[in-house]
This record gives C-alpha cells, sequence and structure tokens, in this order.
C-alpha cells in the first residue's frame, strides 16, 4: 500500500504548505490562490475517501464559485494589501503559542489513539455517489435540507439588502 | 326537674321562682318597646302603660304569696337553679334563686309595696310630667320603676353573693337614674343630676366594700354561695378570723353605703329631687333596706365576728340618733322624712347588728309600711299644694294678692303650708296614721317593731338602748312637728288655702298602706304565742331568730317618752302659738320657734351639722385640688408636655433622626450605594476586557477551546 | 489505505493553521478565508470518518456544511463590502465601535 501513502503524504504536504501560504502570504490575492490549491488537494483526499459526489461539490463550489467571489471582492476593494503596523502587538505571539499547544495536545491524542487503530474496510462501488447522497438527503435529512434552501434564500436577500446603496431620503 | 318529690304537705310554686323577675322584665321591656305609641295614640294611653306597668310588679307580688304559701308546707326552702352564669376554674355561679323565709319577706315587702306605690304613681305622674312639662316622660318612668323591681328581686333571691351584687349594682343604677329623672330641673339646672351623681359615688365607696368583702369571701371560701359559706364559717373562724373580721368590716361598708348609714348617709336626702313616688319606693320602703338584708342573711358570718357586730350596732345607733335630730332642723317635707328613713335604717342596722335580726327584719316590714305611707301622703301634700297654686296664679283676683314670689313658690317648704287638714282630708287621716306608726305610740305597727329592738338593746347593749331611745325621742318630736306645721292653724299662703285633694287612684294605695301601718304589727306580737314572724325567720336564721321578748318597763318607758316628746312638739308648735309665732314681722321672725330656746344647736341641726361642708373641705376640696394638681401639673405639664413631648416625642425623633441619618443614610444606604459603586468601579475594569477586536473575542474562545481539551486529555 | 488517524491529524493541523490565521492576520478578507480553511478542515474529518465508519450521513452533513459555508460567505462578504463603504478600510482592528 505504498501508492497510498505516497498520495496521503504528497497531498498533505501540499495541503499544509498551501495552508501556511495562506497565513503567511502579503497579498490577499495571493492567499487566495493559496486556498484555491488547499482546497483542490481537499478535493482529491475527498476521491480517496471514497465521496466522490463531495469532491466534485468541494471543487465546484468551494475552488470554484466561493474563491472567485473571494477574488472578485478582493479586486473590487482593491484590498490586496494593508497598510500600517499592527495594534495588537501581543495577540501573535500568544495565537501562536496556543496553536503550538493545541498541535501538541492533537498529537498527544494521535499517539494514544494510533494503536488502536481499527483496520478500515472495503467500501461498496456506489458508497458516496450522487445517487446514494441524493437518496440520503431526500429520505432522511429532507427537512434540513429544506432548511437550507431557505438559509440560502435569506442569505441572498441579506446580501442584497447590505451591498445596497443607501437612498437618499427626500 | 330542679327539686326533689315533695316530702311533707302543701302545694309547691317553688318552680315560679324566676317570675319575680321576669314579670317586671316583660312588663319593662312591653313599655320601652311599645309605651311610647300606646301613649301617642291612646288617650288612655297613660292609664295603659302604667297599668302595665302596675300588673307587672303585681304579677311578681303574686308569684312572692304563692312561693309564701309553698313555703308554709316547706318551710325549710328550696334553691331553684335557673341557668349557669360564670364558669372558670374554681369559680362557678350560677343565677339560682334562694327561696327561703327571709328572702320571700323581702320579696313580699319589695313586690307588696312596689305595686301600691306603681298604682299611686299612675296618678301621681300624671300630674308631675305635665307639671315638669315633658309627659312623654310618663314611659320611662315606668321602664325604671320596673327595672328597679327586677333589679330588687335579683337583690333579695340571688343564692350566692355575686348575684346579690349584681341586683345591688342593679337598684344602684335605678336611683341614680330615678333621682335623675328631672336631670334639668334643680339649682342651676343641674342639681337633680348632681343629686344623682352624689348618690352614685357615694354608693361607689360603699359598693367598693362590698367587692373587697366579696373578693376576700371567695379567697377565704373558694365559692359565693351562701349556703357553702355558712357552713364553712365557724371552721374558717377558728383558723381565720382576721379574714372573716375583713369580710364583715367591708360588708358593713357596704352596708353604710346602700343603707345611708354614718359616714355615707349624705346622698340619701338629696335623693329626694326625684319623684315622690321613687323616694317613697326606693329611697324609703325598699332599696334603702337592702343593708339590713345583707347584714341580716349573712347572719352566720356576723354571730361569729363579735367585733363586727359592735360596729354595725354602733354605726346604726349613732346614725339613728343623728339623723333624727337633723330631721328637727328641715322645713322641706320630703327632707324631714330623709332624716327621719336614715334613722329608722339606723334602728334596722343597730338590731341587726346586736343580733336581733327579727327585730331588725320586722322593723323593715313596718317601716316599709308607714315610711312608704309617709312619703307617698308627702306627695299628695305637695301636689294638693301645687293644684292650689295653679288655681290662685289662674284667678286674677287672687293672683293680685301674691307679693311678687309667684315663681320661687316652694310646694314643698313646710312653712308656706297650714290648715291643710281640711282641705285634705284623707291625706290628713292617712298622714296622722303613718305618723303615730313611726312615733311609737301603741298599738300602731312601729310601736312593736320599735320596741322590740328597744328591748333586745336593754338586754345586752345598753349604750345602743340609750343612744335609740333618745333617738325615737326626737322621732316622735320631728313628726309631731312635721303634722302641726302641715296640716293645723290657718294656711299661712294662698296656695295652701286652695289646696285640693288628690285623686282616688292616688289616695286608694295610701289607705292600703294605713291599714298596713296599723295593723301591721300583728304579725309579730311579743307575746307568747303571737311570734308568727320570728317563727317564720327561725326556718332560715335558725337560732339567732329568737323570738323578741316583751319587756314592760321598756315598752312602758318609751311610750312615756313618745307621748312626752308630742306633747313637747304640741306646746311649741300647737295652732295659736305657731300663729303667735307667725304674726311677728317678717324681718324679726327667726326660722322656727325653736330656735328661741336652743339657737346655735338649732343652726347646726338646720344646717345638719354642716357635714356636707365637712365634706366638701375635707374630702371633695382636696380631692378636686387633687385632680386638678393630677390633670394640670401630672398629666398636662409633667405627663402631657415634659414626658410625652419632650421624652417620648424628642426621644422618638432623636431616634429616628439617628436611624435615618446614621443608620439608613449611613449604614444601610451607604452599602447599597458601596456596592454600586463597587459593581461600576469592576464593571469599568471589566469593561476594558472588552475591546470591540474581533480578533480578542477570537483569542479568547481559543484560549477556551485549547484549555477545555488539554482538561478533556489530561483529566 | 491509510489509517484514519492521520487524516484527522492532518484536519487538525489545517484547523490550527485557520485558526492561527483569524487570530493574527488583520485583513478581513484573509481572516474570511482562514475560516473557510477551518471548515474544510472539518469537513475532511466528517468525510474519513463516513469512509471509517461506512455511513454516508458524513458526505451528508458535509454537504450542508458547504451549503451553510456558501450563503456565510455571500452574507460575510456582503458585509465587508458594506463596511468598505463606509470606513473605506478592511482592517478588522480598526472596526471596534462595540469597545466596551
Amino acid at each position: 500500500m505504498l501508492i497510498d501513502w505516497i498520495i496521503f503524504l504528497g497531498l498533505a504536504l501540499v495541503a499544509i504548505a498551501s495552508g501556511l501560504g495562506l497565513l503567511l502570504s502579503k497579498n490577499a490575492i495571493y492567499a487566495a490562490l493559496n486556498l484555491i490549491v488547499n482546497f483542490t488537494a481537499i478535493a482529491i483526499f475527498y476521491l480517496v475517501l471514497a465521496a466522490p459526489f463531495i469532491a466534485l461539490a468541494q471543487v465546484a463550489v468551494y475552488a470554484g464559485a466561493i474563491m472567485v467571489l473571494f477574488l472578485f471582492v478582493i479586486m473590487l476593494l482593491g484590498a490586496e494589501r494593508l497598510g500600517g503596523a499592527s495594534t495588537l502587538r501581543w495577540q501573535r505571539p500568544l495565537a501562536v503559542v496556543l496553536a503550538l499547544i493545541l498541535i501538541a495536545e492533537t498529537a498527544l491524542v494521535f499517539i494514544n489513539r494510533s494503536g488502536a487503530a481499527a483496520p478500515i474496510g472495503a467500501v461498496s462501488a456506489d458508497f458516496g455517489s450522487p445517487a446514494a447522497i441524493g437518496e440520503s438527503l431526500f429520505s432522511a435529512y429532507l427537512l434540513p435540507f429544506e432548511v437550507i434552501s431557505v438559509l440560502l434564500l435569506a442569505a441572498m436577500v441579506g446580501a442584497i439588502v447590505l451591498t445596497r446603496k443607501r437612498e437618499q431620503k427626500a | 326537674m330542679f327539686f326533689e318529690e315533695a316530702v311533707s304537705s302543701g302545694p309547691q310554686f317553688f318552680n315560679l321562682a324566676p317570675w319575680i323577675v321576669f314579670f317586671p322584665v316583660i312588663g319593662l321591656l312591653f313599655n320601652m318597646f311599645f309605651g311610647g305609641r300606646i301613649l301617642e295614640r291612646s288617650r288612655a294611653g297613660e292609664k295603659i302603660v302604667g297599668g302595665i306597668a302596675s300588673l307587672a310588679a303585681g304579677l311578681s307580688f303574686l308569684v312572692s304569696v304563692l312561693l309564701a304559701i309553698s313555703l308554709n308546707g316547706h318551710p325549710e326552702g328550696m334553691v331553684v337553679p335557673l341557668a349557669d352564669w360564670i364558669n372558670i376554674g374554681d369559680l362557678n355561679i350560677r343565677w339560682a334563686f334562694q327561696v327561703d323565709t327571709l328572702s320571700v319577706t323581702m320579696m313580699l315587702v319589695v313586690s307588696g309595696v312596689g305595686t301600691l306605690i306603681h298604682i299611686y304613681a299612675i296618678g301621681y305622674m300624671h300630674e308631675d310630667v305635665r307639671h315638669n312639662g315633658d309627659p312623654s316622660r310618663f314611659r320611662r318612668f315606668f321602664v325604671f320603676m320596673n327595672l328597679f323591681i327586677a333589679a330588687m328581686m335579683i337583690l333579695v333571691s340571688g343564692d350566692n353573693y355575686m348575684m346579690l351584687f349584681v341586683g345591688w349594682e342593679g337598684v344602684g343604677l335605678c336611683s341614680y337614674l330615678l333621682i335623675g329623672f328631672w336631670y334639668e330641673k334643680g339649682k342651676d339646672g343641674i342639681g337633680n343630676a348632681l343629686a344623682a351623681k352624689k348618690a352614685m359615688v357615694t354608693n361607689r365607696i360603699g359598693d367598693f366594700g362590698f367587692l373587697l368583702a366579696a373578693f376576700t369571701i371567695f379567697w377565704t371560701f373558694g365559692t359565693f354561695e351562701f349556703h357553702t359559706i355558712f357552713e364553712k364559717a365557724p371552721e374558717i373562724a377558728a383558723t381565720n378570723p382576721g379574714a372573716l373580721l375583713f369580710i364583715t368590716i367591708c360588708l358593713l361598708i357596704g352596708v353604710t353605703g346602700k343603707s345611708a348609714q354614718l359616714p355615707l348617709y349624705v346622698w340619701l336626702p338629696d335623693a329626694m329631687a326625684g319623684p315622690t313616688p321613687v323616694s317613697a319606693l326606693i329611697h324609703a320602703a325598699t332599696m334603702v333596706t337592702a343593708g339590713v338584708y345583707l347584714v341580716a342573711r349573712s347572719a352566720e358570718i356576723y354571730v361569729l365576728v363579735p367585733t363586727a357586730q359592735f360596729w354595725v350596732t354602733l354605726v346604726g345607733s349613732v346614725t339613728a340618733l343623728f339623723a333624727a335630730t337633723i330631721a328637727v332642723g328641715q322645713f322641706d317635707i320630703k327632707k324631714v322624712l330623709a332624716y327621719s328613713t336614715i334613722s329608722q335604717l339606723g334602728f334596722m342596722v343597730a338590731a341587726v347588728g346586736m343580733g336581733a335580726f327579727v327585730a331588725g327584719m320586722f322593723h323593715l316590714v313596718t317601716h316599709a309600711f308607714f315610711k312608704a305611707l309617709l312619703f307617698l301622703s308627702s306627695g299628695s301634700v305637695i301636689q294638693g299644694m301645687e293644684r292650689g297654686h295653679h288655681h290662685v296664679e289662674h284667678d286674677p283676683k287672687l293672683k293680685k294678692q301674691l307679693k311678687g314670689h309667684a315663681h320661687d313658690f316652694d310646694p314643698q317648704d313646710m312653712r308656706n303650708m297650714g290648715g291643710l287638714r281640711e282641705r285634705m282630708k284623707t291625706t290628713y287621716w292617712v298622714y296622722l296614721i303613718g305618723a303615730i306608726a313611726l312615733a311609737g305610740i301603741p298599738p300602731l305597727a312601729g310601736f312593736w317593731s320599735k320596741d322590740e329592738i328597744l328591748a333586745d338593746a336593754s338586754k345586752e347593749f345598753s349604750w345602743a338602748y340609750i343612744l335609740l331611745t333618745l333617738a325615737a325621742i326626737f322621732t316622735a318630736f320631728y313628726m309631731t312637728r312635721q303634722i302641726l306645721m302641715v296640716f293645723f292653724g290657718k294656711a299661712r299662703t294662698l296656695a295652701a288655702e286652695h289646696a285640693e285633694e288628690s285623686p282616688l287612684i292616688v289616695t286608694a294605695p295610701l289607705m292600703i298602706l294605713a291599714v298596713l301601718s296599723f295593723f301591721g304589727g300583728l304579725i309579730n306580737l311579743p307575746f307568747d304565742g303571737f311570734h308568727q314572724f320570728a317563727h317564720w325567720l327561725e326556718h332560715t336564721l335558725g337560732e339567732y331568730a329568737h323570738a323578741g321578748e316583751f319587756i314592760l318597763p321598756v315598752a312602758l318607758l318609751s311610750t312615756a317618752l313618745a307621748l312626752i316628746s308630742v306633747a313637747l312638739g304640741w306646746w311649741l308648735y300647737n295652732a295659736r302659738r305657731y300663729e303667735e309665732f307667725w304674726a311677728i314681722p317678717a324681718a324679726r321672725r327667726p326660722d322656727d320657734p325653736l330656735r328661741a330656746y336652743i339657737g346655735p344647736i338649732y343652726e347646726a341641726l338646720k344646717n345638719k351639722y354642716w357635714v356636707d361642708e365637712l365634706y366638701w373641705a375635707v374630702f371633695l376640696n382636696p380631692y378636686i385640688d387633687l385632680s386638678r394638681f393630677l390633670a394640670d401639673v401630672i398629666d398636662w405639664r409633667f405627663w402631657h408636655d415634659w414626658f410625652h413631648d419632650k421624652v417620648i416625642m424628642g426621644g422618638y425623633n432623636l431616634l429616628t433622626r439617628l436611624l435615618a441619618i446614621r443608620i439608613d443614610l449611613g449604614g444601610i444606604d451607604a452599602a447599597a450605594n458601596g456596592l454600586a459603586v463597587l459593581t461600576q468601579r469592576i464593571a469599568d475594569r471589566l469593561r476594558q476586557v472588552q475591546t470591540g477586536y474581533v480578533r480578542n473575542y477570537a483569542l479568547s474562545i481559543f484560549v477556551g477551546v485549547v484549555i477545555i481539551l488539554g482538561y478533556l486529555l489530561l483529566r | 489505505m491509510t489509517p484514519i488517524q492521520y487524516y484527522t491529524a492532518l484536519s487538525a493541523i489545517l484547523f490550527t493553521i485557520g485558526a492561527l490565521g483569524v487570530l493574527t492576520r488583520r485583513n478581513a478578507i484573509i481572516v474570511f478565508m482562514s475560516v473557510e480553511l477551518m471548515l474544510n478542515s472539518a469537513n475532511l474529518a466528517f468525510v474519513a470518518f463516513a469512509r471509517s465508519f461506512q455511513s454516508i450521513s458524513g458526505q451528508v452533513f458535509v454537504f450542508f456544511v458547504m451549503a451553510v459555508a456558501a450563503a456565510e460567505v455571500a452574507v460575510g462578504l456582503a458585509l465587508i463590502v458594506a463596511i468598505f463603504r463606509t470606513k473605506h478600510n478592511i482592517n478588522i482592528d480598526q472596526i471596534n465601535s462595540l469597545r466596551g
């Protein structure tokens, strides 16, 4: 199963690297591009993990639509870079320390539980297929699905209301 | 039922006993609710109202007679319980009627004389309420009279001291109400009210003694019931003689108040302010004898305490002489009789004090007859005078002869009378009988009863005998004086000249009473085989009811002295001599022929020895000064101004100021404000945490995440 | 097949990076993108567990998360645009009007 490990480690490196790129890049455009790379890597992970529908949705919705929206806004506002010094000087070191602690804690979990990992069995061919997802969505998760549609409508209306220019009162 | 089956013969009506009280109560309730309407609607209203009141008293008398008949068959008597009254712990008092020979004697006198006086009052009050200008009071008079009969019946029939006390206070109340019947009349428009108040207050002093006695009785005996107390009395006399002495002396104080003895007699002369039937019924025949009844009822206690007997005798005999002398100096026809009553009550009290209970009760009965007779006759005389005066005032020819004193004419002043013998024949004759009976001339009732007292006194209490004999001499003298001044000689005023006799409804009771006064002595003639009254009372008083002896020297001496006294009176006040005396011009004429012989002493008699003035100087003025002092200085200045305003109010103000400023503002408010300030300061600090920077908030969430995860891992 | 805990470990690392981005960056858009990264790390864990437990529910949840994320981005970006209109800046450190 070497090939599995190679794929995993390679994609993991890409994902982490692009994540760090997002974190460290000064320019918002670079950050967005890094995030697109990251999303794509994760989409491949989804494929590996027998979720082809989700993988495609990831590429289409995230890496496609959402990131385009981001880039569009960045460019619209011309806010690629921010000037001025940091106002909260102690925030950054503290955040880093906390992040390291979180990583350490995760490592602790990882080390503690690695021996007890159950082997992952094979799954049927149509596991994660659009048909399977659709069946689940329109049966067990019908109500949340419908509520999501209301949420999207509300978000749509909200976005329009927020960005609309205020009309001068007569 | 209430009593066991008859053992001996004779009819029994004992269970009727409560009706002696119920009948008068029904009568007074009827008159109270319907009397006013009857008086308004019916022309014969007065006769109906008075008739019902008289009927109530008469039915009470009937029941008394039935009880007396029952006692003939069952002389041991009976206690007829009616209801429980007070039950508190050991204190058990009930309404129960003691029917025995002593109480039935009193019932007969009260209801019998009372009925006659009720009938008399129908005629008397008819004119009285018109003369005084308020006919609407007719009803009230009879309501009070019936109330009096009821209360008096409770007094004499109670089987315990508390019930007796209820009656005792009840008759005192009626006395007060009836003395003040014309409350807006009298000197300065309040004279009668003051007289009523005086009677009330003086009686309170006596009642205070009674109450102390009652408390001590309960404390000593644990009960108020007569028979239990009398059974235990000898035992207590041996173990605790002080208590018995205290009880008897305190009862004596009650007696001096109610029976008008020294030193509390002063209210009775003033009580003459009431209508004359009231004077006759309450202040001569019945209520004032309650004290005598009380001592006779408590005979079994008194015989155990010789000291108390001595004091009772002393008070009685001294009062008898004292009041008899004052009567000599009075001009008001009713005042003479009032002092005479005090004097005669002194005879009775002295008798029961000496242990001569039968003699005392005997005199009580005969005195009720002839003193009621005398008072009622004097009422007839007074109204005869008023009718004469009225006649004169409405006759223009006669009115001219009046010498400007038409309005201050006093129909009760004997100096305004004279010669009424011709104009008021019936009244004259009955008055004469009453006077002879009172003077103690045989064979009328007063002789027998007085002689029995004197005979008893002569045996053991020679000093009392002397005092009472002297009193008897004065009695004969002042009655002679009164008869001569009122009925003999020539009329001294136009009113007396035109006086008219009273109607039959007034004179009929007088004639009945005259007969009783004449023959009343027959109930207890002091000869062997005649002591009916003594034997009658023996059933109640037992060994203490010794029959009076007839001591010929005593009887002869007192009769002789009475006759001498009458002769002396005749000598001083006979028609010829009195007219000569009256012919002296007014400026040089003394008020009474007697003054020529005993000048200063007469002044003392006329002014009643200045006892009222003495009481004013010694008790009342200091008392008023004391109350003023208490009111002005102690209560107002000290208590109100200083203690109340300064100490309590000032102190309270100070305290409230302290509480408000120091405790409330300084402590509680400050604590609350301090807490608020503290909260504000903490909030000021905590506010800094709310930086407004989203990243700070995110950081704090992140810290939370790390810590919680750490906790979950490391726990 | 790579054991599932490696996926979760990767997910944790990506999450930490996203969190760091939220905490340290001042550019509102980058903060937003960091949030998206955190969401994706969660999605990754979801899918990995769905694979591990062979339950389709994990994948359905990811679908929902995506929908919510899309709505969030739409509103969030609209907010940023609105803020920019008034402040001419998207530095979140300058948006502190709610300071206590």
